[in-house]
């Protein structure tokens, strides 16, 4: 398979390390997308769940890993299984419930059923397949599971390195970091916001580290803010941030630096926009440490986490892309609040959302219709490259990568760099 | 279900109809004085209906109105400059219920949008909270359930 395709045999050509150059085809040509549908995501960790998505025994969410839509689901021991979603028999779905609790799959089509395991459990007449039907071979397709912090990922390379290793250490520290949102309470996903767009998977992918665009895609939301929270994002005048290469293709974008930490500063005042929350906080009876923390925890991270392949860390909620074709990507943004915390303080969590994010935020719209528009300006001049090459002048080594500016393209690099180590297949 | 009578329909219809022509013309300004001080303009997601609690597409007081509004006109919004263009068609209208000086109604919506020479088409259920002001109404509550709320969408640059 791999031997037959030296159609992609240069891969220099379409992404070059040294000169930071994109080529046209690598949002345009099918087949190359079909190639990376194979090599990246059959073969890394994929991200597919919130574990608070599906917390109880016997529950369950339909997800995708790559093209392949999978079944993310508790047993009843409360170990996490994923399992392609097609019947072992003549490939029926066993499942189109997009969340909800079960004991079983059973195939809507002959009616074999599955445990919550995936095993092949029981099916109609099975003398007619003799003696030597062995129903250990025939459970649902499997994939390897693993969960850091909450966040579920699975793979289809059984030998694949584990999730924390992929992951590395300086990516666990920020997870832990961004998960402080909870603030005090364990995280929970509160809804999602859905929404389809033309442009190929890894305009996504160079999106979350991109804060160059962020004062110009993002004016109509920031006029909409009040002056204190606009100053805040005010993070490329600022120029106090910087962009990470974190290795393995995952990068961090720390926009408000006085945020990477939400339990540092907890002894500064209250700001104004938080007053109104605050006071409802103490109304519910939490004690004033509680209350400056939460509230801190209310308004967000200061960073963007991106992991290679699908799904980053941002801000405030988790933004997840799904490849549809070459040229079409499903983004999810998935809301986050405090499993347990104040009502009042998830709600705002949850206006705080609404906000910006969705078909009817006042930010995705932005960003949905530049996406688009690079996939429409990509249809000429494909012997034009797209450059990632921004802020390489000053960029200087990190722990484990190198470290750029605020609105360098490090980010980027990174995720590009991984692409290539992984289409050679190495 | 209470005996409508015919010119009760007749008013809220043709108040429908012309908040959809308000709204396929983007004359927001006009649209915000439709509005009640404390209306409450609502896109749920799926067939929840705690809407406080839950995450919608939209959930806007009259700030956020006020505010989606000078987002579509001032002209910094990619989306909105130019937006899609809508025509839409409110039918299968239902006076639902009459109390004091309130209407409840559900209508049919179905809109068609036209941007970069591709036409999508979305569909939903309308629920109008209505109240009698002067001679006529003002919106207080207007909820529009998209059919596939809870499904793959795309971005709005319009209202339902
Ligand atoms: S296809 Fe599933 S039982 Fe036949
Ligand atoms: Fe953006």
């Amino acid at each position: 398979m791999t031997a037959a395709m030296p159609k992609f045999s240069d891969l220099d050509a379409l992404y070059s390390n040294e000169e930071a150059k994109v080529a046209t085809e690598m949002y345009e040509d099918p087949d190359l997308f079909q190639e990376e549908m194979e090599k990246i995501f059959k073969n890394t960790w994929v991200w597919v769940a919130h574990e608070s998505e599906f917390p109880d025994k016997g529950s369950f969410k339909l997800s995708n890993v790559g093209l392949d839509p999978v079944i993310v689901v508790r047993d009843r021991k409360g170990v996490i299984h994923c399992m392609v979603n097609r019947c072992r028999h003549r490939a029926a779905t066993v499942c189109e419930v997009k969340k909800g609790k079960t004991s079983s799959f059973q195939c809507p089509y002959h009616g074999w059923g599955y445990g919550l395991d995936g095993s092949l459990r029981a099916l109609p007449y099975p003398e007619q397949y003799g003696d030597d039907f062995d129903k250990a071979q025939h459970g649902l397709l499997k994939l390897r599971t693993e969960s850091y912090n909450g966040m579920v990922f699975a793979t289809f390379k059984e030998d694949i390195e584990p999730l924390v290793d992929f992951l590395g250490p300086k990516v666990c520290k920020y997870i832990d970091l961004f998960m402080k949102q909870g603030g005090g309470f364990p995280v929970k996903v509160l809804g999602e916001h859905q929404f389809t767009v033309p442009m190929n998977w890894k305009v996504q992918l160079e999106n979350t580290t991109d804060a160059y665009h962020f004062p110009v895609v993002h004016k109509s939301f920031l006029q909409s803010l009040d002056e204190a929270t606009e100053d805040m994002f005010d993070f490329l005048d600022k120029g106090r941030g910087w962009v990470e290469d974190l290795g393995n293709g995952h990068s961090v974008m720390m926009m408000i630096p006085e945020r990477e930490d939400l339990d540092s500063g907890l002894d500064e005042p209250i700001e104004d926009r938080f007053q109104e929350l605050a006071e409802e906080i103490r109304a519910e009876g939490y004690s004033e440490d509680q209350v400056k923390k939460i509230v801190k925890a209310v308004g967000g991270a200061g960073f963007n986490l991106n992991l290679f392949p699908n799904v980053s860390f941002s801000l405030a909620f988790f933004r997840v892309l799904t490849p549809v074709s070459v040229d079409q990507t499903d983004i999810r943004h998935i809301a986050i609040g405090m499993d347990g915390g104040p009502q009042a303080a998830n709600r705002m969590r949850i206006r705080l959302h609404e906000h910006f994010q969705g078909p009817m935020g006042f930010g995705s719209p932005d960003d949905a219709e530049v996406w688009e528009r690079v996939q429409r300006g990509t249809k000429g001049g494909g012997q034009l490259p797209i450059l990632v090459n921004r802020g390489m002048v000053d960029e200087e080594p990190g722990d484990l990568g190198p470290r750029g500016h605020i609105s360098a393209e490090t980010g980027m690099r990174a995720a590009y760099g991984m692409w290539k180590r992984m289409m050679v297949g190495a | 279900m209470t005996m409508v009578d015919a010119n009760v329909l007749t008013d809220v219809t043709e108040f429908l109809w012309k908040e959809a022509d308000i709204l396929d013309r983007k004359d927001y300004d006009t649209w915000l004085d439709l509005w009640t001080d404390d209306g409450l303009y609502i896109m749920p997601i799926g067939d929840g209906e705690d809407y406080a609690d839950q995450l919608n597409l939209c959930y806007d007081n009259a700030k956020m109105r006020k505010d989606r509004v000078g987002r579509f006109k001032a002209g910094f919004s990619i989306s909105s400059a130019p937006p899609a263009r809508t025509v839409r068609t409110i039918s299968r209208i239902v006076v639902e219920e009459m109390s004091g000086d309130l209407i409840k109604v559900r209508a049919a919506e179905h809109l068609v949008e036209d941007k970069f020479g591709r036409q999508r088409v979305w569909a939903g259920d309308a629920y109008y909270t209505l109240k009698r002001s002067g001679g006529g109404f003002l919106l207080h509550q207007k909820i529009v359930k998209l059919l596939n709320s809870d499904g793959m969408l795309n971005s709005f640059s319009y209202l339902f």
